[in-house]
């Protein structure tokens, strides 16, 4: 298999597309923090991405079809024990243990299990006959995906957990499902959500009910919905301008620049600035679905697009949240929001649309 | 790895990727995936447009909302000024707490309540009903131990809702004095934020209640001002935006003189009743005095259950303002009107004699007189006044028939509110036959006129309109209004156009009645001063009625007296009225010192001005025209002459 590559051959428009939002989340972090106790963030958001750049690059360097061996089941058995670990010996942040340190960094590990099961479910879908899937089929993907949600619900972070549904939900329609499946799973999911409800934490009932009633309780947890919103509607059409505006700094906003970056965003730069960002996005996952529709087989279809719903899930929740369309689940916006964890899985699962794409002429 | 495998798996097939791994039978399932991204992308857009677009005012209103914080700067009350700009309502700098809505936590105010001794229902209340209000007043006067309380809590992890302001706090004259007619402050209530003319009032704001506090509020009331200061989300202060300073209320210049007031608020202390000084010229309220009395310091701002309930319940009814609201027979004070009706119609002239006996029968009916049987005999229009004689002027009714006397009763003012500056002046009642079938759907009899010439029976009068009737006819038949601010111009309500003889009659039987032997009016005697007065015994039960059982204290007569001087040209009227005081005698002692006292000042103050018109210091820098004028000699270069 003869390997070519070289820097010429990356997807240049998804490369230029990815930095450009990185430009626009490192200056949107300077503005909305500055003057706080995280003014730092923004040169280490820029540390971030120019070490997940190279990741991406060492990740597009590797060909894809040698992860999908048994290397992924490893990797598979090591996230599960990393994020057992995790729950014991990880860093408590905000009531939640999400975080574990590894070499001086603190690592979120549920962030970078989204890429291994996008690998396993690539694997595991090229290993069936093609066809749609039958009932033993979907019970081994449910569970292999249900094993790692189950665990990181547990520490607890709804958000990211919720953040696998898309994986697994890409990959089984990509495979192909029958109608009749389709229909039967509808049904039992109206069935048991209401049920699942209960078993939610109370502060996860409380964001549901105000996302629904924010005005119910504005002081409490429709808190940061209402202030959202104002934050949003404060900005206009052409916004209040970088660094004036008076949600995100005088403390209105909560964590405006990590999980409400896109809000003190939308608060300074307007409505204008908001459809310019998110068209970036827009192209941005587009780019992601052309390499899945250029991919040479199958694995590599299931790696893109499994990859282009993780990001369109956590665009529409994140900035759905942000707008006040979506309850608060806290996951961060890719590529804006502040985070190494986040930004170098973004660009690990960059690097493996790249490597799908430096192989396409394979064969 | 075992997990993965399965059925569909086949070892040995022959290329099996080639035959169903081409990615291009999944082409519409990506289609799919690309027809949803543009959705998600039109929903969030859609959102943005709703909000960012479609209504922006709205949030960037709430934004401001959010970052600043108003406190309102409160505005000092006017104060109340007697007619020499002597202080009689003052402010005293105070501290007020102050919740801020936005920060509001409903699980504090059982704590706050318990710790500032307020109750927590009427707290709970009164957050409940605060509305849009940014901010609500829960108590005023602050002590010195609420100060400290609140200055520990208010920080960011505790009550920090809490806020302390300035404010003022209005302070009365001691022992109730001028209470009635000074009226007090309080928080407006909700009915009264209902009404029209609260219009620009909010909850939480301090009105004028009673008395010239309820007149004047507008002119009294400032505007309060507005300290804008930008927060943090935390409430801590960043720096401050805009003030707008609070505009004091304009001062209210009376007509009172302190010093009268003073004098007629002692001469009536442990009394019941009510005193009136006017000067007949002009209207002008020179003293108004009502008693009992209450404390309108405990009323300022928020008052105690209990100091209410026993203000409230009080039988003799200390809130009420008997100058103007006690109407009360006039007795004999009436009987000068009747003599005016007389001689104005003409039934009488001042030679026309009646007989007493100590009493007399009309219609059937046996009237007496207050001088028991064999009474004061051959009597004419001048002892008539003077001694009060009954009989006299029940002949002088008879003749009249009350329509005619009714007429002039109500040219000077009975039957009709003064119009005083006042709220809730009750109105008089001068009966007549229009005036009982209106009422009762009845005729009039005739023998009832008999008792109204005498002024029992059915009219009434409060102590200031009687102030204002006799007043207007001692300056000769000329009504003003009766008035506690002055005005441009006195507003003069009813013009008499009497014949001065007429009158100078009436004055001279009134003279008598203080000055001459057998005078019934001896107690308003002055020396040096010439006093007119008319005693009045008005019963409140029937004679027939007392028979036979023991006399109540709230039973007896009341004693009104009226006096005013000087006689040739009155100056000042007073008019005391003491409840159940039995004889008008012992209201005239109470009249007495006040014309004393106005006449006292007068004759003090004219010497003042005498000794000041005499004495000329020497100017210590003369002007040099003056003095080079005196000298003779040529003017400094650069003056002119």
């Amino acid at each position: 298999m003869p390997v070519y590559r070289s820097i010429r051959d990356l997807d240049w428009p998804l490369l230029i597309v990815t930095l450009a939002l990185c430009t626009l989340g490192v200056l949107q972090i300077y503005s909305a923090t500055l003057g706080t106790r995280w003014q730092d963030a923004w040169w280490k958001q820029i540390v971030w991405v120019i070490t997940g750049l190279a990741m991406m690059w060492v990740m597009a360097a590797i060909d894809y079809h040698s992860l999908l061996g048994p290397r992924v089941i490893y990797l598979y058995i090591a996230s599960v024990v990393l994020l057992v670990v995790t729950g014991f010996a990880g860093n408590k942040v905000f009531g939640s243990t999400r975080w574990i340190k590894v070499a001086g960094f603190t690592l979120q590990t549920s962030e970078f299990v989204k890429i291994v099961l996008i690998l396993l479910m690539a694997k595991s879908l090229t290993d069936l006959k093609t066809g749609p899937l039958n009932w033993k089929d979907l019970a081994k993907l449910a569970g292999l995906v249900a094993v790692p949600m189950i665990l990181v619900m547990k520490e607890p972070d709804l958000g990211t957990a919720l953040t696998y549904i898309p994986i697994l939900v890409c990959g089984i329609l990509m495979a192909g499902l029958r109608w009749k499946y389709l229909l039967i799973i509808t049904a039992i999911l109206v069935v048991i959500l209401p049920i699942g409800y209960h078993f939610l934490k109370p502060y996860q009932k409380d964001r549901l009910v105000s996302f629904i009633y924010p005005d119910r309780d504005p002081k409490g947890t429709g808190f940061q919905v209402i202030q959202s919103r104002i934050a949003v509607g404060n900005g206009g059409m052409w916004g209040r301008g970088a660094k004036e505006s008076s949600q995100t700094h005088l403390g209105f906003l909560p964590v405006p620049h990590t999980d409400f970056i896109f809000s003190s965003f939308a608060e300074e730069h307007g409505f204008v600035g908001v459809v310019i960002a998110l068209v970036l996005y827009f192209l941005l996952i587009m780019q992601v679905v052309q390499n899945a529709q250029t991919a040479t087989d199958k694995a590599g279809l299931y790696i893109c697009m499994g990859i282009a719903a993780l990001l369109l899930f956590h665009v529409l929740v994140n900035v759905g949240m942000v707008v006040g369309r979506m309850p608060i689940t806290g996951i961060p916006l890719p590529l804006m929001s502040s985070g190494g964890s986040s930004t170098w899985s973004i660009f690990l699962m960059l690097g493996l649309v790249n490597s799908v794409r430096l192989r396409r002429f394979v064969n | 790895m075992a997990l993965i495998e399965s059925e569909h798996t086949r070892a040995g097939e022959i290329s099996p990727g080639l035959l169903h791994d081409d990615p291009k039978d999944a082409s519409g399932k990506i289609a799919i995936f690309q027809y949803l991204t543009v959705v998600v992308f039109v929903f969030l857009v859609s959102g943005f447009w709703a909000l960012q677009v479609q209504n922006p005012d709205v949030y960037s209103e709430a934004a401001e909302r959010n970052r600043i914080k108003s406190t309102p700067i409160l505005a000092p009350r006017g104060k109340i000024l007697d007619r020499d700009g002597r202080v009689i309502v003052d402010n005293k700098a105070s501290y007020s707490l102050l919740l801020n809505r936005d920060q509001i936590k409903p699980e504090h105010l059982p704590a706050m309540a318990e710790a500032l001794q307020l109750d927590y229902g009427a707290l709970a209340d009164k957050i409940h009903r605060m509305g849009a209000n940014p901010q609500i007043i829960i108590k005023d006067q602050l002590t010195r131990d609420d100060i400290a309380w609140v200055e520990s809590h208010q920080d960011v992890d505790t009550y920090p809702e809490m806020q302390l302001i300035r404010a003022w706090r209005r302070q009365y004259p001691q022992d109730g004095f001028s209470a009635h007619v000074v009226g007090y402050v309080g928080e407006i209530s909700e009915s009264e934020l209902d009404l029209p003319q609260f219009l620009d009032y909010r909850q939480g704001d301090i009105i004028g209640k009673d008395g010239l506090e309820r007149q004047y509020d507008q002119t009294l009331r400032g505007v309060d001002g507005q300290e804008r200061v930008l927060v943090d989300n935390m409430g801590h202060e960043r720096e401050a935006e805009t003030t707008q300073e609070a505009l004091p209320g304009k001062d209210l210049r009376t007509t009172l003189d302190l010093d009268l007031q003073a004098v007629a608020e002692l001469s009536m202390e442990g009394k019941r009743g009510a005193v009136v000084a006017l000067d007949p010229r002009n209207g002008e309220v020179l003293a108004m005095v009502s008693r009992p009395t209450f404390d309108p310091n405990k009323f300022t701002g928020r008052i105690s259950r209990d100091d209410w309930n026993e203000i409230a319940n009080d039988p003799y009814k200390p809130l009420m303002d008997r100058a103007i609201q006690a109407e009360f027979a006039p007795g004999s004070t009436f009987k000068p009107f009747t003599a005016l009706a007389g001689l104005e119609t003409g039934v009488i002239d001042d030679k026309t004699e009646f007989h007493c006996a100590g009493g007399a029968s009309f219609y059937g009916h046996y009237f007496a007189c207050w001088r028991k049987p064999p009474g004061h005999g051959q009597i004419s229009l001048h002892r008539g006044i003077a001694q009060s004689c009954d009989v006299y002027f029940y002949n002088v009714a008879n003749r009249l028939g009350i329509d005619r006397l009714a007429h002039y009763a109500e040219l000077a003012g009975f039957g009709h509110k003064t119009g005083i500056d006042l709220p809730n002046e009750r109105e008089s009642t001068m009966p007549s036959t229009k005036w009982k079938m209106r009422m009762f759907r009845q005729k009039w009899y005739a023998g009832e006129t008999i008792s109204v010439g005498v002024g029992q029976g059915a009219v009434t009068v409060s102590p200031l309109e009687l102030a204002a009737a006799e007043g207007g006819l001692a300056v000769g038949g000329n009504w003003y209004q009766p008035h506690l601010v002055k005005t441009a111009a006195p507003k003069l309500l009813r013009a008499g156009n009497l014949n001065p003889d007429n009158v100078q009659q009436i004055i001279s039987g009134m003279y008598g009645s203080v000055n001459e032997a057998g005078g019934t009016g001896f107690p308003g005697r002055l020396p040096n001063v010439k006093v007119c007065g008319k005693t009045g015994t008005a019963q409140l039960v029937s004679n027939k009625f007392l028979k036979g059982r023991k006399i109540d204290q709230t039973m007896k007569d009341n004693a009104w007296f009226v006096g005013y001087a000087p006689e040739e040209a009155p100056e000042i009227v007073v008019v005391a009225l003491f409840e159940n005081g039995e004889h008008g005698d012992r209201a005239g002692w109470i009249v007495r010192d006040v014309l004393k006292s106005y006449f006292d000042k007068k004759a003090r103050e004219a010497k003042a001005q005498n000794r000041s018109a005499q004495f000329r210091p020497p100017p210590l820098f003369a002007d040099p025209q003056t003095v080079t004028a005196a000298l003779n000699v040529p003017l400094p270069k650069g003056f002119t002459r």
